[in-house]
């Protein structure tokens, strides 16, 4: 374990776990707004809106996330001259942003539309009955009924988008799994310990992780 | 609980409701277009719609040097991982479930770890970090290979665990009783019951699967990332259109893989026989594995 007894290496480690955490925490946020209003829209009386969600699970859902990242920084960043920062790891950062919320919208999208199938009809229908609009009736009787469904889902959802952030490392931001190639090419001696700490360190946090939205998905669901 | 959930939500329109969703209609419709069309005016505004860009499209050649060899390598390494996964996962899910706990905490342990690493952080390893151990290079298509299988393995014996689980215990009571050995209940009474339920969720893995591959060109594997856009986009300037085409080939052969899941679990679902898999029901029994194998990855 010498490698690590180096601060600079200790340095890179560290560095590079913030990046995954900083892009798991913003596009969690990101894909979550996203997802809740694109299954709102499938959900919609208005065709065009329907359409619309549909056109983007149907092509998110199914496109790789590196192509995905390629294309936020080819396209939007390269070709499009697209910045959102001044600073190149900032803007690299936040085009992963946009990448990893825009694909996982699709997934959450979905995991909230399956779990509105799990609201009883009667839910809605005495929703109407008293008068509630549609908005009204999403909003108040059935997305925190469905949300209370999907939390295991949604857990592993986000498990992958935290596994998923080291994609970002494509387009030059020193994340966790960039540090690691690094590290192991520069100490070749050591490569067993690099590889068991970098991935210690991902199951070390996502397997009790895990386990928590399992144990918040029985305490929160609905009983019926 | 309702099939259809679209219609539940909100009344058949009457005449106030129908004029209300008409107008609804046109005026997204519209701030559609304008979007599409914001989109299309930046991409004209850069040039990206120039002919030259798109022409290599029309010619075969680009097809036959870079669309398709990258295509077939995906096939390829999506097809290899597929089959190596399936054992990995039928070995580990039994293991698992097994009565020693010498074999079930191992087998449970490894396929902990693989299903929380991140599938790039895997492959790193392999490509990189082998090489070191072995002294031999390590063949891109395996480094591939092997990390989706260890990925894609352990999702996979998750849900087959989940899948044998859910094989009413009556089978199993029954086989006991006329006198089948542990090794026989599991061979020829429970996998074939879960592998008619797990179908559908062995079919939607295929299409993480062909996702993953696209970690290939990271690590320098020439599959349709890596031909078709990559080394496409360096000769010709058209990395924005040779993306686009790309995207395009996914979508079409994960969407033709994601109907197929549909079919087979439709066809399962009628016959009655194969025990239900707990899809389409988050909140019911069943989740960890059956919602673990929906996973988005790459």
């Amino acid at each position: 374990m010498d490698v690590f007894s180096d601060s600079a290496n200790i340095d890179t480690y560290v560095t590079g776990f913030l990046w995954i955490l900083k892009l798991t925490a913003a596009a969690t946020v990101g894909a979550l707004v996203l997802g809740v209003a694109l299954a709102a829209f499938r959900v919609s009386p208005i065709p065009v809106l329907r359409g619309f969600g549909t056109a983007w699970v149907n092509i998110f859902r199914n496109t790789p996330l590196t192509l995905i990242v390629f294309f936020c920084y080819f396209g939007l960043y390269s070709a499009l001259g697209l910045t959102l920062s001044d600073d190149i790891d900032r803007n690299n950062y936040w085009l992963g942003v946009v990448g990893l919320s825009v694909y996982t919208a699709a997934f959450v999208c979905e995991a909230i539309r399956s779990g509105i199938n799990t609201v009883p009809a009667g839910q809605s229908e005495a929703a109407r009955a008293i008068g509630m609009s549609f908005l009204q009736t999403l909003r108040i009787v059935i997305l925190p009924q469905a949300g209370r469904a999907v939390v295991a889902p949604l857990g592993s959802i986000f498990i992958a988008l935290a596994k998923n952030a080291t994609i970002v490392g494509t387009i030059g931001l020193m994340e966790s799994s960039s540090a690691m190639k690094d590290l192991i090419n520069a100490n070749g001696d050591a490569v067993v310990p690099i590889f068991l700490v970098f991935a210690g360190t991902f199951a070390a946090v996502l397997i009790p992780t895990g386990y928590l939205f399992g144990w918040l998905a029985n305490r929160l669901a609905v009983k019926r | 609980m309702s099939s259809n959930p679209d219609a539940v939500l909100y009344d058949h329109p009457g005449p106030r409701a129908k004029t209300r969703n008409l107008i609804l209609t046109i005026i997204f419709g519209i701030a559609l277009v304008a979007l599409l069309w914001w989109v299309y005016d930046k991409f004209d505004e850069k040039g990206q719609w120039a002919g030259p860009l798109w022409r290599p499209f029309l010619e075969g050649s680009t097809w036959t040097d870079y669309i398709l060899p990258g295509l077939w390598s995906t096939v390829k390494a999506a097809a290899v991982a597929m089959l190596l996964s399936l054992v990995f996962g039928i070995i580990f899910a039994v293991g698992r479930l097994s009565d020693h706990w010498w074999v079930s905490i191992p087998a449970g342990v490894v396929v902990e770890f693989f299903r929380a690493v991140p599938l790039l952080l895997m492959m790193f390893f392999i490509f990189f970090g082998v090489p070191f151990l072995t002294e031999q290079p390590m063949p891109p298509f395996w480094a591939v290979v092997i990390g989706l299988t260890l990925y894609n393995g352990s999702v996979l014996a998750e849900a087959f665990r989940a899948g044998i689980r859910a094989v009413p215990r009556g089978q199993s009571e029954a086989a006991y009783a006329i006198g089948m050995r542990k090794n026989q209940v599991m061979r020829e009474i429970l996998i074939p019951q879960a592998a008619r339920a797990m179908l559908p969720v062995i079919v939607s893995q295929l299409v993480v699967l062909v996702k993953d591959t696209a970690l290939g060109y990271i690590i320098g594997y020439t599959e349709l990332l890596q031909n078709g856009v990559n080394t496409l986009g360096a000769n010709y300037g058209n990395t924005v259109a040779a993306a686009i085409v790309a995207a395009i080939i996914y979508v079409v052969l994960n969407a033709s893989l994601t109907f197929f899941a549909g079919v087979l679990e439709r066809r399962t679902r009628r016959s009655g026989r194969a025990p239900r898999a707990g899809r389409g029901q988050p909140a019911a029994a069943g989740t960890v594995g059956v919602s673990a194998a929906v996973e988005p990855q790459g």
